[in-house]
């Protein structure tokens, strides 16, 4: 599977949870939103050598996958573009940082392994929140609560706009991917004197797709703005995320935790 | 290039939220001043691109690493710097959301390390002044590479030092500017070369859609706006699916140097680590007779703090269990 065919899966099933009849999905986004901002800086406000915290913190996500049905392999597979950046800069840690800070038996561990163990757990702990978040909230929403927000509208409608694009050369990127390496089995890659004819017809029916939608916009009502039915505010829009973050200013500023 | 959450602190984040966000402020000004309707499809469409582009690796030879497109300098060559900066800020925005590439807290250093320096840096200081007199294959070609070895050289210096700042690692600075500059250099190079080739298709087809060119210079187009809207949307299918199957497994330049700098370094520890260590130690004691064993040193952190952590997550974990599974059989009760 090549890497269009890989991010078109991704963004399927991603829609397709983002679609699903489920509490998670149907809690108002701006608290969602706010609610996942506030924990990726509350995460990586602890101090380096602040393990313990840390791991307790690991309860939001979990909860987020456990309640919200949401699979530990699609998240764990969403860390590969950060964790090897993260690996790196941790992995530099135990070569600075060689202080001894204690013993577990007879191995010594020192402030560069500890360091390096918190900035993994707060990598890990940031993509897992993103995804919680989009999992259960489309780009539209987002895009709502952005506006709640005071996001200026013509860069909410870009990124609308780059949003529903993407979908459509991607899609059809893939299918004259697949088309040509039908017809040239043993070719590695496409031959140079092939790029043009190709990528010509990909791009004209990209363009008559993209066209289409934005037209399609234009025939509903797009009048610059995008209309989105106002969300009531139920209790329990307010409740979740004031909870969890109560939660997680004990295990911050409480000290219970170290 | 793109940052993680992990590697910026809170006070880092911030500033560049609110460095990025001032930029953002004029750049949605200006647009509203111009008052384009058209320009708003042609930003999406460009954002597309840079999106597929921004996906791949290119393979720099020679020194085992890969980078990617930033696309700042090509975003500002075709839309000006400010509707360029915008739609940078949407592509950005839309790959941390969708693919975990970048943070979301670390989207303000992103958005000035890669869509700042290419769109107003790029446009301004090089771009422009370099087109006053018209544009010609050459001069394409030379603000091309210039902007984008130069842009990206800015970006890669920004990511050291708000990484340094942040103290998420203990590299010396001069050893992580040394090992992230050139390999950035080489990205550049790469960048630039793909940027100058569409943008002298896009000179040769429409040229007065390139921004920054005085208009009594340009050429009659041979192409409509409709077309040149599709030769863009061929330039993002050759960059998102032709090349990609010549992507590079390699690591990311940032990446590559510190696997580079971890392998050769061997330098002492220095600084406050051991008094701050010492400070968790006394704070850090669910089960004291758990602990480490060396308490005259700084103890950062104890066994037993780690076990009490790990019962309270899975108490939770059986609590969120718990949770789904009375939900479920109310649902299915009702």
């Amino acid at each position: 599977m090549n890497s269009i065919e890989k991010n078109i899966n991704e963004l399927n099933k991603l829609q397709n949870l983002q679609q699903r009849s489920h509490w998670m999905n149907e809690l108002h986004p701006l608290g969602k939103l706010l609610l996942s901002v506030l924990y990726i800086f509350i995460v990586v406000s602890f101090d380096k050598y602040k393990v313990v915290p840390l791991i307790v913190m690991s309860v939001y996500p979990f909860f987020g996958f456990i309640a919200g049905e949401l699979s530990f392999k699609e998240g764990i597979y969403r860390m590969r573009l950060i964790l090897p950046l993260v690996l790196f800069v941790g992995i530099f840690n135990p070569f600075f940082d060689k202080q001894i800070v204690g013993m577990i038996g007879s191995v010594p561990v020192t402030g560069g392994v500890l360091s390096m163990f918190t900035v993994m757990l707060k990598g890990f702990y940031s993509v897992l929140a993103v995804y919680i978040l989009i999992a259960t909230t489309s780009i539209d929403d987002i895009c709502y609560a952005l506006r709640i927000l005071h996001l200026p509208k013509v860069l909410a409608i870009v990124i609308l706009l780059i949003y529903r694009y993407f979908g459509i050369m991607a899609i059809e990127a893939d299918r004259i991917m697949t088309a040509y390496k039908l017809r040239a089995p043993h070719q590695n890659g496409i031959h140079y004197k092939a790029w043009g004819t190709l990528v010509g017809q990909w791009l004209l029916r990209s363009m008559d797709r993209a066209e289409n939608v934005y037209e399609s916009m234009l025939l509903r009502g797009f009048t610059g703005d995008f209309r989105i039915r106002k969300k009531k505010v139920r209790i329990a829009d307010i409740l979740y995320p004031i909870i969890w973050l109560l939660a997680f200013a004990f295990v911050r500023y409480s000290g219970f935790f170290g | 290039m793109h940052m993680a959450d992990a590697l910026v602190a809170p006070a880092v984040a911030g500033t560049m939220y609110v460095l990025s966000t001032g930029a953002a402020g004029v750049s949605v000004k200006k647009v509203r001043e111009e008052n384009d309707p058209k320009k708003i499809p042609v930003m999406g469409v460009m954002g597309a691109f840079v999106f597929a582009t921004q996906m791949l690796n290119f393979t720099i030879p020679g020194t085992g690493s890969s980078g990617h497109l930033c696309g700042g300098m090509m975003l500002s060559a075709m839309l000006g710097p400010c509707a360029g900066f915008l739609t940078m800020i949407g592509v950005l925005l839309v790959q941390c959301l969708l693919f975990a590439d970048g943070g979301l807290l670390a989207l303000g250093c992103n958005i000035w390390n890669m869509a700042f320096y290419g769109c107003f840096v790029g446009a301004l200081l090089i771009w422009k002044p370099i087109m006053k007199k018209g544009a010609t294959r050459a001069k394409i070609i030379l603000a091309s590479i210039l902007g984008c070895v130069l842009t990206l050289q800015m970006g890669a210096f920004s990511v050291t030092l708000e990484t340094l700042l942040s103290g998420v690692t203990e590299l010396p600075f001069s050893v992580f500017v040394a090992t992230m500059q050139p390999i950035h250099l080489a990205i550049g190079l790469v960048e630039g070369l793909i940027t100058a080739a569409v943008l002298v298709f896009v000179h040769e087809a429409r040229p007065e859609l390139l921004w920054g060119i005085g208009e009594g210079k340009a050429k009659e187009g041979k192409l409509s706006f409709k077309g040149t809207i599709v030769a863009l949307a061929v330039a993002a299918a050759i960059c998102g699916g032709a090349i990609s199957l010549f992507a590079s497994s390699f690591p990311d330049g940032l990446e590559w140097s510190m696997e580079q700098v971890a392998g050769t370094s061997e330098l002492e520890a220095e600084g406050g680590a051991y008094e701050t260590a010492a400070g968790i130690q006394e704070t850090t004691s669910l089960l004291p007779d758990y602990a480490f064993k060396d308490s005259e040193s700084a103890v950062g952190t104890s066994f037993s703090g780690i076990v009490g952590a790990l019962v309270v997550v899975g108490v939770c974990v059986g609590a969120s269990y718990a949770f789904r599974f009375f939900r479920k059989k109310d649902k299915s009760a009702t």
